[in-house]
């Protein structure tokens, strides 16, 4: 809560989340569910990328699912080369008629360029799609709507050219990561710590980009971007960051998520996945970062439960979170416990904090 | 954001209780923490894993071949089961979701430590559960027809591989002196390949393909495909679309007045089923190759089609992946008698040469590819509804997944 | 010359669907500030009604009939939509695009759980069958008779908008809702009109698909990004704009994937869509107001 916790109470309760999920959920949990969770924090880094964009930029992005593909393929490609080894070919071109490693695939080889590929790739695309969608000032709505056609677009293009991208199929059978086995349960698990940190550290990072002046203004262009034109600032500029930002992050969540699940496809990057994220966010609370890691990982946790449960169940239950919280509590979860705080512990805490301030329960300024 | 609070607050705690509802349904049993490994012979059944799509585009294809695995299931039980125990179905939903097929075939061998898995119908679904079936030693049964090129030690493909069902299919055409071919299919990876093994055989037999051509998975708009198709002039169509596109591409031909006597369409991916939803009449006079219809005349079909309709209703037809997952189950179950045991390589050592009378005749397990021999059929889709064998192997073909007895594929693989 | 016409006669049947569909979309979003991803599923609704009436009545006539049924029952659908949740959404279209995609979502599974996953099928009457053979090029009858109907109700719609008082009344909260409402207009009925009218539209699309393809529960999921691509470059709640951007995208389309493949043309549509939206960001035709975009 806004002055409800001191900073050393923030840090604190940061780093017993933190020592929860790196030294708790590993002793307790079987290595599938353990892959499982790794999922859904990978899931979670998306998250707080789009909150960043939507909650705090006003920039509903339906194409995330596009820069986490990017992320994931770029590790992808590192990753099968890997496997099958200097001068041969990944699995799936042979069966589909290539016959040489097409050029775009070469720099994958590279791990530095894959990695660094993985976060930068998603960026500069987003930047420069920003930069001709924001400058002619298309946003809400249309901003939505055609970075909705962008993720549908990548999608057809990944199925469409199967010799290079693995077609519907993807990129499949990913077993090494550096030359680690990735069925060895040891190596899983450090893969998880290793989300787990990365999750951490790209929210502390959302933090720091929200609280600085910057964020400041990014909230000012989201509420009144006229205004803020006015003033000297050049919004486009200041969305385009954002909007930049919070791609590296779904392309990071794309290279972690590649080895944990093994497997990156069309069917990953494409609409329907692309408006699930957004959901995440909002149901854990949009303008919060906290809400948006929250959101991801409930939701994922249902959808894993539930439809292991009730496979058609899955759908209805997923298309009404998708009405309930959106028509009836579209400040989330986060909403819910700022309410609750304010309604039983802290009746003097201050009211008519638009979205965007306050509201974090486990709040940590760096 | 100017309802009353009141009400808003109302929303909120049932939002609540959804999620805490959502949160229960999550406690499971069988859920060991680090990883458990009950041996799954102990208890009083033995359980195994059914994984197909019982919601998304496949589901259409995938319920039905659920429901013959469902019913040899029911009738192995209903004979006192398999070592004297009951088989036990676990049911999940791959969703259409190649990704989700991975995921939930982790799930089955981890969680519900199932002896096998029955399941899969696009190559795309098999290609993601493969490493997780062979990371995991564990077994899957793969009942579709498919590309071949494949041979995986911990998948038994009980469908036809590309010598069983395709070759066949073009040497028919061949016998009929088609010389000109169109490819179409789906945009992913059971027609790329397979138009990659037909340009390859048509080069050797001096056909010509005059055109190849994708559409993306569930697409309907045909008409430019179809304007291709008739600008080509081909005296064939060898057709490797999946799912609702066959529809819309058959009632599109038809408009166009080309009788199926003088360019027929040869399907690999349209079976009794799919000739049901697409609708008879148009397609009546065109050919698809399988290894099994419903017509097919074997005692054995006869009380399959019997027991099947008893179970289902009367308006159900049986097709050839519902015969091969019918097949499949029945397989599993003879060799887990065989080797007494469900553990793995026990079963696949035992599973080598196990013969089963299906409904499409002899069957017979071939040891090292892990693939059945099948009699390859031609059909021709009649105005009823039912596809009739107009050509047909003379008993079982050997499966070879990777044609390595055909000059013409060399360097395919 | 003969593949050239039957590209055209492509790009015109597949544009002639896609106003249909936009239209409605164009309306209720330039009038409300909804995005409603659940018109698709209107869409499915008025291909499953075609289905029912096939059932209940026999082909021949039954399409005939289903024309008006299916603009009814998905009018109805939208107008329900509408009075139990747009309405609390005014003024956040964001959050309509979210809702209305839950609301899709258990649309297509209800339909799943009522006509079973499989796709059913249509039967055309024997009148829609075969092509007419005109220069060389063939037409498919079904695809003829789906742009005279597309005719029929734009012409219908125009001659809505501009004769009828109703008509001038959506037009007028269109172009100002608050002075409209000034004025002494009951916007929100005026709304609901609109939303019926605009998700009926999407019925009768239905019902002109079942003769091209099948019905299934994910119908109209096909359709609903072309659409709104089609309103974004038409620009928002333009009768015109719909009927001019759906017709180029349809043409530019088939002539794309004639010369390359399915794939890659929708691919050349969208670059080309950005492109434009370089030059025109709010689309062929601007509505003097201030826009909600």
């Amino acid at each position: 809560m806004g002055g409800g916790l001191t900073p050393w109470k923030r840090r604190a309760i940061f780093l017993a989340v933190g020592f929860v999920f790196i030294v708790v959920a590993p002793a307790a949990l079987s290595t599938f569910r353990l892959a499982l969770l790794g999922k859904y924090l990978c899931f979670a880094i998306i998250a707080v990328g789009i909150d960043l964009a939507w909650g705090y930029g006003g920039m509903l992005t339906i194409g995330q699912g596009l820069f986490f593909g990017l992320g994931g393929y770029s590790m992808g490609m590192f990753l099968k080369l890997q496997e099958a080894g200097p001068g041969n070919l990944p699995d799936f071109m042979t069966w589909s008629g290539v016959e040489a490693l097409p050029a775009m695939w070469k720099p994958f080889s590279n791990p530095v360029v894959a990695l660094t590929g993985a976060v930068l790739i998603p960026m500069t695309v987003a930047a420069a799609l920003g930069a001709l969608i924001f400058r002619r000032r298309v946003r809400g709505a249309y901003f939505a709507i055609l970075t909705q056609a962008l993720t549908l677009a990548f999608a057809i293009l990944l199925v469409g050219q199967q010799g290079i991208t693995g077609g519907t199929n993807g990129l499949t059978n990913v077993t090494t990561f550096m030359g680690y086995d990735l069925n060895d349960p040891i190596n899983q698990r450090s893969l998880y710590v290793l989300i787990v940190l990365c999750l951490g550290a790209v929210y502390l990072l959302a933090r720091q980009v929200v609280e600085s002046r910057y964020g400041r203004v990014l909230m000012a262009v989201r509420d009144r971007e006229d205004r803020v034109r006015f003033l000297g600032y050049n919004p486009t500029t200041i969305k385009i960051i954002a909007f930049s930002i919070s791609a590296g992050m779904a392309g990071l969540a794309g290279a972690l998520f590649v080895p944990v699940v093994g497997i990156i496809s069309p069917a990953l990057v494409g609409i329907v996945p692309s408006i699930e994220m957004v959901i995440w966010v909002a149901l854990g609370g949009r303008g919060t970062l906290i809400g948006a890691v929250v959101g991801a990982l409930l939701v994922n946790y249902a959808k894993t439960t539930l439809s292991e449960a009730y496979p058609s169940g899955w759908l209805y239950f997923q298309g009404l979170l998708f009405v309930v919280v959106m028509a009836f509590a579209p400040k989330g979860v986060a909403g819910l416990w700022k309410m609750y705080n304010e309604r039983f512990r802290r009746p003097k805490s201050a009211a008519s904090e638009p979205v965007g301030h306050g509201a974090e329960a486990l709040d940590v300024p760096v | 954001m100017t309802e009353a609070p009141k009400r808003k607050r109302l929303w909120l705690s049932t939002v609540m209780v959804v999620m805490l509802l959502g949160a229960a349904c999550g406690q499971e049993a069988g859920d060991t923490p680090g990883g458990g490994t009950t041996a799954t012979d102990e208890g009083d059944t033995i359980k195994v894993g059914l994984l197909h799509s019982l919601s998304g585009t496949m589901a259409i294809s995938e319920v039905t071949v659920r429901d013959a695995e469902l019913l040899a299931i029911e009738q192995i039980n209903a004979k006192g089961g398999v070592l004297g125990k009951q088989i036990e179905p676990i049911e999940e939903d791959g969703a259409s979701d190649w990704p989700t097929f991975a995921e939930k075939a982790q799930k089955l061998i981890s969680v519900d430590n199932v002896a096998a898995v029955f399941g899969g119908w696009t190559s795309a679904s098999r290609k993601a559960m493969l490493p997780v079936f062979e990371k995991n030693k564990a077994l899957l049964w793969y009942p579709v027809q498919y590309e071949g090129l494949e041979q995986s030690p911990y998948i038994f493909y009980t469908g036809a591989t590309t010598n069983q069902q395709i070759v066949p299919g073009l040497d028919y055409l061949k016998s009929q002196g088609k010389k000109k071919i169109f490819l179409v299919g789906s945009d992913y990876v059971f027609p790329r390949t397979a138009n990659k093994e037909i340009k390859a055989y048509a080069e050797a037999n001096d056909m010509q393909i005059v055109g190849e051509e994708y559409i993306p998975l569930g697409n309907q708009e045909v008409a430019t495909l179809v304007n291709k198709v008739v600008a080509a002039q081909p005296d064939a169509i060898f057709n490797t679309l999946n799912g609702d596109t066959n529809t819309a591409f058959f009632k599109e031909y038809k408009t166009k007045g080309i009788a199926p006597e003088t360019v027929p369409i040869v399907s690999v991916s349209v079976a009794e089923e799919e000739v049901r939803a697409i609708g008879p009449e148009f397609l009546a006079g065109h050919l698809v190759a399988w290894n099994y219809y419903q017509t097919t005349d074997t005692p054995e079909n006869t009380a399959f089609v019997a027991a099947f309709k008893d179970k289902y209703g009367d308006d159900k037809v049986t097709s050839d992946p519902m015969e091969a997952g019918y097949v499949a189950v029945n397989l599993w179950a003879a060799a887990v008698e065989k080797a007494g045991t469900t553990e793995v390589e026990a079963v696949k050592e035992a599973a080598a040469g196990i013969e089963f009378d299906a409904p499409e005749g002899k069957v017979t397990i071939d040891g090292p590819t892990q693939h059945i021999y099948k009699t390859a059929r031609i059909g021709l889709i009649g105005a009823d509804g039912l596809i009739t064998q107009i050509s047909g192997s003379e008993g079982p073909i050997a499966p070879d997944p990777y044609l390595k007895s055909y000059d013409w594929a060399e360097g395919l693989s | 010359m003969d593949a050239f016409l039957g590209q055209v006669f492509t790009g015109l049947s597949v544009g002639s669907v896609l106003i249909l569909i936009a239209l409605g979309l164009t309306f209720t979003f330039g009038q409300m500030g909804v995005i409603n991803m659940a018109h698709g599923e209107f869409i499915m609704a008025g291909a499953y009604t075609a289905y029912m009436l096939q059932d209940l009545m026999g082909g021949g006539v039954s399409l005939l009939v289903a024309l008006p049924v299916a603009f009814f029952i998905a009018g109805a659908m939208g107008l329900l939509l509408e009075l139990v949740l747009i309405r609390r959404l005014y003024g956040r279209p964001l959050d309509t695009l979210l809702v209305t995609w839950g609301v899709s979502l258990m649309l297509q599974q209800l339909a799943r759980d009522i006509f079973g996953a499989p796709n059913v099928q249509v039967r055309a009457p024997g009148w829609l069958g075969g092509s007419l053979h005109v220069a060389g090029a063939s037409f498919s009858i079904s695809r003829i008779f789906i742009m005279g109907l597309v005719v029929v109700c734009v012409v219908g719609i125009w001659l809505f908008l501009t004769k009828l008082p109703q008509g001038a009344r959506m037009r007028a909260v269109m172009q100002n809702r608050q002075l409209a409402s000034c004025s002494g207009l009951k916007t929100h009925s005026i709304d609901r009109l609109t939303f019926f009218i605009g998700s009926g539209l999407a019925g009768i699309a239905g019902v002109a698909l079942t003769l091209l393809g099948s019905t299934g529960p994910t119908l109209g999921t096909n359709y609903i990004v072309d659409a709104f691509l089609v309103v974004v470059v038409g620009g928002l709640g333009q009768l015109k704009g719909a009927v001019i951007a759906a017709i180029g995208l349809g043409l530019l389309n088939s002539f794309v994937e004639y010369g390359t493949s399915a794939s890659l043309a929708k691919v050349v549509v969208f670059v080309a869509i950005v492109g434009f939206l370089q030059v025109r960001p709010q689309g062929l035709f601007v509505l003097k107001s201030r826009g909600l975009a």
